[in-house]
């Protein structure tokens, strides 16, 4: 089994670095198709992983030692159970139909052979993420992943916004990560080992106190790859990057990477209700506050992506009350119909020349068949419409929060899955139905390659079935591992009237949806001027405020530092001291006037400095010997 | 009055520092060479005056050295200063500037 684990490793690493031999060199397809290819066999492998695991076993192995120094040794080490292998399955899924995808959208990038290279070595350091079997390892994947997503949010490097973004990604993420590096140090300072089964195994008998330490930093480190406020501007911004890389990246596999973590320790979180209570309420907040930013975006990607970032939320509530299995469940569904839903608007996008706002757009179901009926599945399965998979796992987020008792977290779920289905619908609605608005800026839609369409389709299925057919399977595997927790509401009247209560709610929300904008698009300038559509609008100001509070203060204390500080101090002191030496050189060069009788003379005054050095210190020495003994 | 190792290394000493004078000094090339000579010697005089006085002769031995040492020294500086004479028919040091920095 360990074969397939390597395989499934390093398949990934493999087609990156092909891709990267021809990195500077016009495009060459052979690059998308072996790097797709070895993604398939690293798909392949961890199917067959899969199946092993589901027979009961789990994969351990210790490649190589990695850092020995002492007290301290952590190896290379990879483990594959019952958590790591679903995360294997969605990363590998995910990225083989996005590298096929790719292939079609990025046909006429020049960047076509570098892209494919950045891409495979993103998969390559998630599948270090979910395989460690140390939290260093997971952290080097962390960090890799963040490597990757940087080089791919500023791809098209040339332009001014994606270069932002990218470092807007990247510095917030430090950020966090800083957090978690104390959270790691912690862990060692506290266990001595970062072995994830021997901190699990000694983590309750630390205090509570020091553990709670733990559990935040790591969250906080959590925080800042999933997105979550405070945190959260970069992944809107980081829509700059080409669509399938916000589809693979910021939707499906890295920002869920901060689930992923939280899932992966919940022996720590399990021992801190109250930290896990606190997390539930900021991803409850989080689920709201991005849906409300996403009901009045006029950027179809951002919608998406605020999406993303509110189920995101979803799933930390579910982590945070001890629901570890439903959070892994959503994250697996999210994954499928979200990266569903990010290739479909790729495809718009292409359709529309790189128009990315929806009121421009309009009655594209004509020209774009298949795309409209993928996008309004995975808005469907989104929206959590039985028997898709949204229905499965979000709806069992709101369980569990009405099962723990948590009635305001529940309301606030329930409000944002009305939320959820109405921007969602109002997305196809504006893109898919109604006049072709677009006509007006001479575009002519076309639909996508049919390879493209093709390689959606398996996202489709399971963006249908994932929640119906895994369901009984999923729950049977990882609870060997994580707690098994039902979360059923015993009372058989209140539980339909949840369910159905919900659905006619998020039905309601659709029709509301089409409503407002299948037909023609009336824009309301009262609603759109008042102060909430300009507070949502503007992403709650808190762009501007970070702007404000944080970038330009730091641009004004940068400009101290360089005028002040590095001009005045720092460099007057490397130049004063060459100008010392310069001027020495000036004035002593008289010295070297070739004549043999004043060279002698020097030669004298050298030898009587050096005597007289010699005596004082021979004095001196013998002066401080003598006090000593 | 008994002549002690004081006497000699005075000795030593004076000449040592007529010897420093002469180089510091003299602008003729030859004396030049004298006034090496007498640095030398002065050193000379010092070691055989140590070795002398405690009994150990390794102190004779390096002046023996230091004699061996000089009678090349003069006989290859000579030559050279041979050389210079024919060529430009002086041996005044400060016309020798052509190392100059």
């Amino acid at each position: 089994m360990e074969i397939y684990l390597y395989i499934a490793l390093f398949a990934p690493l493999a087609g990156s670095l092909f891709s990267a031999l021809f990195g500077a060199s016009p495009k060459t397809s052979v690059t998308g198709m072996v790097a797709s290819g070895l993604l398939f066999v690293s798909f392949m492998s961890s199917v067959v992983l899969l199946n092993y695991v589901m027979a009961g076993h789990t994969v351990h192995v210790e490649m190589m030692t990695w850092i020995a120094a002492g007290d301290f040794y952590v190896p290379f080490g990879f483990v594959v159970d019952q958590v790591s292998v679903v995360m294997m399955m969605v990363v590998s899924v995910v990225s083989t139909i996005v590298h096929i995808y790719s292939i079609g959208y990025m046909d006429h990038d020049k960047g076509f052979n570098r892209f494919f290279s950045y891409l495979s070595a993103f998969v390559f350091s998630m599948m270090i993420l979910v395989m460690s079997d140390n939290f260093l390892g997971l952290f080097i994947g962390w960090e890799g992943v963040g490597l990757c997503s940087w080089l791919l949010i500023g791809f098209w490097y040339h332009k001014e916004s994606a270069t932002w973004a990218a470092n807007e990604a990247f510095i917030m993420n430090r950020i966090a990560d800083l957090a978690m590096l104390v959270g790691i140090f912690m862990i060692y300072w506290n266990i001595g080992s970062l072995q994830y089964d021997v901190v699990f195994a000694e983590i309750s008998n630390l205090s509570i106190p020091i553990v709670t330490w733990i559990g935040i930093f790591l969250f906080v480190g959590a925080m800042g790859k999933s997105a979550q406020f405070p945190l959260h501007t970069w992944l809107a911004d980081a829509m700059e990057g080409p669509t399938p890389v916000s589809a693979l990246i910021h939707a499906a596999t890295m920002v869920t990477a901060g689930v992923y973590l939280v899932v992966r320790a919940n022996p720590i979180y399990g021992l801190i209700p109250e930290v896990g209570v606190a997390i539930a309420s900021l991803g409850a907040f989080v689920a709201m506050f991005a849906a409300t930013m996403a009901l009045v975006n006029r950027d179809m990607k951002r919608i998406v992506a605020y999406s993303t970032l509110s189920q995101l939320g979803y799933m930390f509530v579910a982590a945070g009350l001890g629901a570890y299995w439903v959070a892994l469940f959503h994250l697996m569904a999210h994954a499928f119909f979200k990266a569903l839903l990010f290739l479909g608007a790729g495809n718009v996008m292409h359709a529309m020349h790189d128009e990315l706002d929806p009121f421009k757009m309009g009655g594209l179901k004509k020209s774009m068949k298949v795309t409209w009926i993928l996008m309004t599945l995975a808005s469907v399965a989104l929206a959590g419409i039985y028997p898709l998979a949204g229905f499965f796992s979000k709806d069992l987020i709101l369980e569990v929060a009405f099962v723990e008792q948590h009635y305001v977290l529940y309301t606030v779920l329930l409000l944002t899955a009305g939320l959820t289905a109405f921007y969602s619908f109002r997305l196809v609605a504006l893109i898919f139905h109604g006049n072709e608005r677009h006509l007006k800026y001479g575009i002519h839609p076309h639909e996508a390659y049919t390879f493209m369409l093709y390689a959606m389709a398996p996202l489709a299925v399971l963006a249908v079935i994932a929640g119906m057919v895994f369901k009984t399977p999923y729950y049977e595997m990882v609870t060997q591992l994580l707690p098994a927790i039902e979360y059923h509401v015993h009372n058989h009247t209140t539980f339909w009237i949840m369910t159905i209560g919900t659905q006619l709610f998020v039905i309601a929300a659709i029709a509301f949806a089409y409503k407002k904008y299948a037909k023609a698009v009336r824009v309301d300038v009262k609603v759109e001027s008042g102060f909430f559509y300009q507070l949502l609008y503007n992403q709650y100001y808190i762009p501007k405020i970070y702007d404000e509070v944080f970038t330009k203060p730091y641009r004004e204390l940068s400009k101290v530092a360089w005028k002040q500080i590095d001009l005045k101090i720092v460099d007057a002191t490397v130049d004063g001291i060459a100008n010392v030496i310069y001027r020495t050189g000036e004035k002593t060069h008289t010295m070297q006037n070739g004549n043999l009788s004043s060279m002698l003379r020097w030669m004298v005054v050298g030898l009587v400095v050096l005597l007289v050095l010699a005596i004082a210190f021979t004095v001196g020495y013998n002066a401080v010997t003598m006090r000593a003994m | 009055m008994e002549i002690t190792l004081a006497h000699y290394l005075v000795l030593s000493g004076v000449l040592f520092a007529i010897g420093l004078i002469g180089v510091m000094r003299r602008k003729n090339l030859l004396m030049l060479f004298f006034a090496t000579e007498i640095l030398l010697n002065a050193t000379n005089i010092g070691f055989a005056a140590i070795a002398h006085f405690h009994n150990d002769l390794t102190g004779q031995m390096f002046a023996f050295f230091i004699i061996a040492i000089a009678a090349s020294e003069v006989a290859v500086g000579l030559g050279l200063l041979i050389v210079w004479y024919k060529r430009t028919g002086k041996i005044d040091l400060d016309i020798m500037t052509s190392m100059r920095g």
